[in-house]
């Protein structure tokens, strides 16, 4: 059974010349212990997609429609105290500025251990060692002496440490880690991915990655979801995805990365942009900026449907589609 | 940190010479000592002795120097309006100015900072708007309006409590108190209401605008997405992040509140410094002044020095320096 | 000018200005008041500063609607017969005179320090804002004071807009520390920004990249800030006028009619107060409603 279940979820902002659609029926699952990578430009819906599942959608953003399941249980309609305890307990988050997500005045020591006694019933002695341990597993040296500092005491790259750590402090099945490397260096990024990878394989939680860095994906995943405007553009295990994208705008993400070997005088890339919220073309949101569009394109919205070994919303494979039924 | 201290407290002494030369400033230019002690009638020859006989024939800075080092040690010279003077006229009326500030003090922080809070945390209430609309009306009242309205309301109207004066004081050695007999506090209440208001609606507007803030960072959004309950976040973590800046802003107005007082003084005949002030004012009676604005302006550099140096205890990024790591 | 009108109101500002009936309320108060004041010479039923007219038998009576009041007198009559509502239109007036042109000269002062300050930097920069945080810590009522003293001190017999002059001036030193805070933070992030540098590489002047690129930048905050200080200019002025160090005692404001009705107060004539108190009250509260009214709808986080 899937760990987590998200089924045409609607995200709107009711907004006083209307309302805007953010999200636009998503759908996805994630098994136990899998690593998915959800991919896209800025203003996607990526980080939309993590805060409704978790429940931290700012307002006046609303879930309108739609449905998400975790262990085959609603959880986008529970009322705050029952999702509070689902939060990091069952579901945890890494956000993408470790400068800002820890706060300033506490030690990072009572910020995982008041997360562990939040949720588990434990002592605050047991609390403190179980938080050390965690400091240590992420790798922080002197952990028994670096609990009891400050965030601003740390560098950037043992910040995220932190939020990681903190982040597991409760043990939960999933994490959503939202953007956990664009604020880094990138000699420091690798270390971080790799730490996240890890320690998630170790505790067998699922990760929901959110980033527009391919390469990440690339290493990281095992599944991935391509968003555009608020859809999902096409979603299928990594290696296919990369090598034999499906949908005409996974092409053109993997043909715009610059590739070292090769002689190129200019750069690909996909003309146009990715159209605002409140003027996304019927049909099929990338028909506009495709090169392989039809009529069909411009007038029906395409659902995901089987295309080779992954799954894309294009009328393309309509017809592999038919004729897989027959 | 010492070097931190060191640099504040130059400062401060720089500021007093400061304040100190524009009250020397105020004795040599403003209104003629010696025409008023000697009438308009006088010779040329009597008013070269006086001149001789108060040290005005000296250079400008040997005045000046006699002037800092009479300062020092609290001597203003006399008063130039009763025959007294005016260090002694500062020091019988101090004792009421600051009873007056430290109770107006106490009933501005008790009641404004949960108003703050719970305008804050609760907005949109009927409650709260209700908080607002009041903290609107506190700062749109002039302090001496609403003495006024309270006199009438509480003490002609009502008869509740007396208009003037400070009722029963007890001395106890150099200082006299009115907070030790009922009379006393009977009075104090009015005048100390009127000089709470105005702080109060300004500690309460701080305090929930910070509050606001605080609640809008990513170190609280972190905080939700661990799964703390809502208790933890507003009052372990917001709150604390919310006091630290409004406890050094809420130093400084309090400071204020010695020179506010003025006119509560006024409304309420409260034989306090304030009324000294303004009567000196009135009548140009410029030691007096002079004696008043160095007084306040020590305490004013007092508090800022206190203030700063909280801001050191209680922000330990401010305390302990970058460890390394990475 | 039409176009710019629908364009105004269509913006959000505008919108936010439409869907809150307390700023439109406020605004309304705030307009009438003004009209007023302006033209309190055909809007008062008498003119309060006719000796000739006052009749001292009519002096102390009560409100219209009291039963010794008169309806000539509606809103009762001080000690010397003047027509409380004439003589608060009247005394309406040089509040919001006072109040408008200190904060103009504030906002004036203020904004030139502030651009140059930021602009140039250095020891300039330095000093100013030492001066500035030497000012703030002061209260404004303290500051006033002193100056109100000081003036009269060195001038014991007054012309009348002298008094005027050092009034105003006393309440614009106050005032004018946050717009030059303000704007010198404004020029000092505009400044470093590419634009400017590439500007000032060109040989475009300063001054030039001062009013065509930082100012713009900071009309929403002065303007917020202004209106906010209005309503406390106008406070300050009463308050100065209340302890006897304001306006001269020939043309009376709001706090001066206050003051001369704190003696009645005991003997229950509570009009000749309370009157001139609402009306300050009223003059200040619509100001400040549309002060808040105004930040709420410039700030883009709160939408």
């Amino acid at each position: 059974m899937s760990l987590l279940q998200v089924k045409d979820l609607v995200v709107e902002f009711p907004h006083r010349r209307g309302t805007l659609r953010a999200l636009d029926q998503i759908s996805f699952d994630i098994a136990p212990g899998e690593i998915l990578g959800v991919v896209g430009e800025s203003g996607a819906g990526k980080s939309l997609t993590g805060a409704a599942i978790i429940g931290l959608l700012e307002p006046p953003g609303r879930i309108a429609s739609g449905e998400i399941l975790l262990e085959g249980q609603r959880i986008d309609q529970l009322p705050f105290d029952a999702m509070r305890h689902i939060r990091g307990r069952k579901i945890g988050a890494i956000f993408q500025d470790p400068l800002t997500s820890l706060n300033p005045l506490y030690t990072v020591g009572r910020q995982l251990t008041e997360t562990i006694c939040a949720h588990l019933p434990v002592t605050e002695a047991e609390a403190r060692r179980r938080a050390i341990g965690l400091l240590q597993d992420t790798g922080i040296p002197a952990a028994e002496q670096r609990i009891d500092h400050f965030p601003h005491q740390f560098s950037g790259g043992m910040r995220q440490r932190v939020v990681i750590a903190l982040a597991l402090a409760a043990e939960p099945k999933l994490i959503v880690a939202d953007e956990p490397t664009t604020a880094l260096d990138v000699s420091i990024q690798a270390q971080i991915i790799q730490l996240l990878q890890r320690v998630c394989k170790e505790r067998g939680a699922a990760v929901m990655l959110i980033t527009h860095d391919m390469g990440v994906i690339a290493e990281t995943c095992d599944r991935v979801a391509v968003l555009y405007a608020g859809r999902v553009a096409e979603i299928g295990p990594v290696d296919e995805v990369i090598h034999q994208p499906a949908h005409p705008y996974t092409a053109g993400l993997m043909a715009s990365i610059p590739d070292m070997d090769s002689d190129r005088e200019r750069l690909n890339q996909i003309d146009g942009a990715m159209p605002r919220l409140n003027a996304i073309p019927p049909g099929c949101a990338y028909n506009p900026r495709c090169e392989q569009r039809f009529g069909r394109c411009q007038q029906e919205r395409p659902e995901l449907m089987p295309a080779g070994a992954t799954r894309a919303a294009c009328w393309l494979h309509a017809a592999t589609c038919l004729e897989e039924a027959r | 940190m010492i070097a931190f201290v060191l640099r504040r407290l130059i400062q401060s002494v720089i500021v007093m010479i400061a304040v100190a030369f524009i009250s020397f400033l105020l004795f040599q230019y403003v209104g003629d000592p010696v025409s008023f002690l000697l009438g308009q009638d006088a010779t040329p020859e009597e008013v070269r002795e006086m001149r001789a006989a108060l040290g005005l024939d000296q250079p400008f800075f040997v005045q000046f120097w006699y002037f800092l080092g009479n300062a020092v040690q609290g001597d203003f010279g006399m008063s130039l309006r009763q025959a007294a003077k005016v260090s002694g006229l500062i020091g019988e009326r101090f004792p009421a100015t600051l009873e007056l500030a430290l109770v107006a003090a106490f009933l501005a922080l008790v009641i404004g900072i949960p108003m703050g809070v719970y305008t804050a945390l609760r907005r949109g209430t009927f409650m709260s708007q209700v908080f607002m609309a009041i903290s609107l009306l506190g700062v749109s009242l002039p302090t001496f309006l609403i003495g006024i309205l309270l006199i009438l309301v509480f003490a002609v109207g009502l008869g509740w409590f007396p208009s003037f004066g400070r009722g029963d004081t007890v001395q106890l050695g150099w200082w006299s108190t009115g907070l030790l007999t009922l009379d006393g506090w009977h009075h104090i209440v009015l005048p100390a209401v009127t000089l709470a208001i105005f702080q109060l609606t300004l500690i309460m507007r701080l305090v929930r605008a910070e509050m606001l803030e605080v609640l809008r960072t990513d170190y609280i959004k972190f905080a939700r997405a661990r799964g703390l309950s809502n208790r933890a976040i507003h009052f372990g973590h917001a709150l604390k992040n919310t006091l630290v800046p409004v406890m050094t802003i809420t130093g400084l107005q309090l400071g204020g509140l010695i020179a506010f007082a003025i006119i509560t003084e006024s409304v309420f005949q409260w034989p306090g410094m304030g009324l000294l002030f303004i009567q000196a004012v009135t009548f140009a009676d410029i030691p007096v002044m002079a004696a008043y604005l160095c007084l306040v302006a020590l305490i004013f550099v007092v508090i800022n020095l206190v203030v700063d140096l909280l801001y050191f205890v209680v922000d330990p990024r401010l305390r302990v320096g970058k460890a390394g790591g990475h | 000018m039409k176009k710019t009108i629908s364009r105004w109101l269509d913006s959000d500002v505008g919108y936010s200005f439409r869907s809150s009936p307390v700023a439109i309320g406020a605004a309304v108060i705030a307009l009438v008041c003004v009209f007023c004041a302006l033209f309190a010479g055909w809007v008062a039923p008498h003119n309060p500063f006719d000796l000739a007219a006052l009749e001292l038998g009519d002096a102390r009576l009560p409100p219209a609607w009291h039963a010794d009041g008169r309806t000539k007198y509606l809103l009762g009559t001080d000690d010397q017969g003047r027509d409380i509502l004439s003589a608060l239109i009247y005394g309406a007036r040089i509040s919001l005179v006072v109040g408008v042109v200190s904060v103009v000269l504030s906002v004036v002062a203020g904004v030139v320090f502030g651009l140059l300050a930021g602009f140039f930097g250095g020891w300039l920069d330095a000093f100013l804002m030492r001066v500035c945080d030497v000012m703030l810590s002061f209260p404004p009522i303290l500051v006033a004071l002193l100056i109100a003293g000081v003036g009269r001190a060195m001038f014991p017999n007054a012309h009348e807009t002298l008094a005027f002059g050092v009034l105003i001036l006393s309440i614009t030193l106050t005032g004018w520390v946050q717009y030059a805070r303000t704007v010198r933070g404004s020029t000092l992030v505009e400044r470093n920004k590419e634009y400017v540098q590439a500007a000032r590489v060109t040989g475009v002047a300063p001054s030039r990249i001062m009013l065509r690129h930082v100012l713009p930048n900071v009309t929403g905050p002065v303007m917020v800030l202004a209106t906010i200080q209005v309503a406390t200019a106008i406070i300050t002025e009463a308050t100065l006028s209340f302890l006897g160090v304001g306006v001269p005692p020939t043309s009376p404001s709001l706090g001066t009619l206050i003051r001369v009705g704190n003696d009645y107060i005991f003997s229950g004539e509570w009009w000749i107060t309370v009157f001139p108190g609402a009306m300050l009250v009223l003059i200040a509260l619509s100001v400040n409603l549309l002060g808040d009214w105004l930040r709420d709808a410039l700030n883009p986080r709160l939408r």
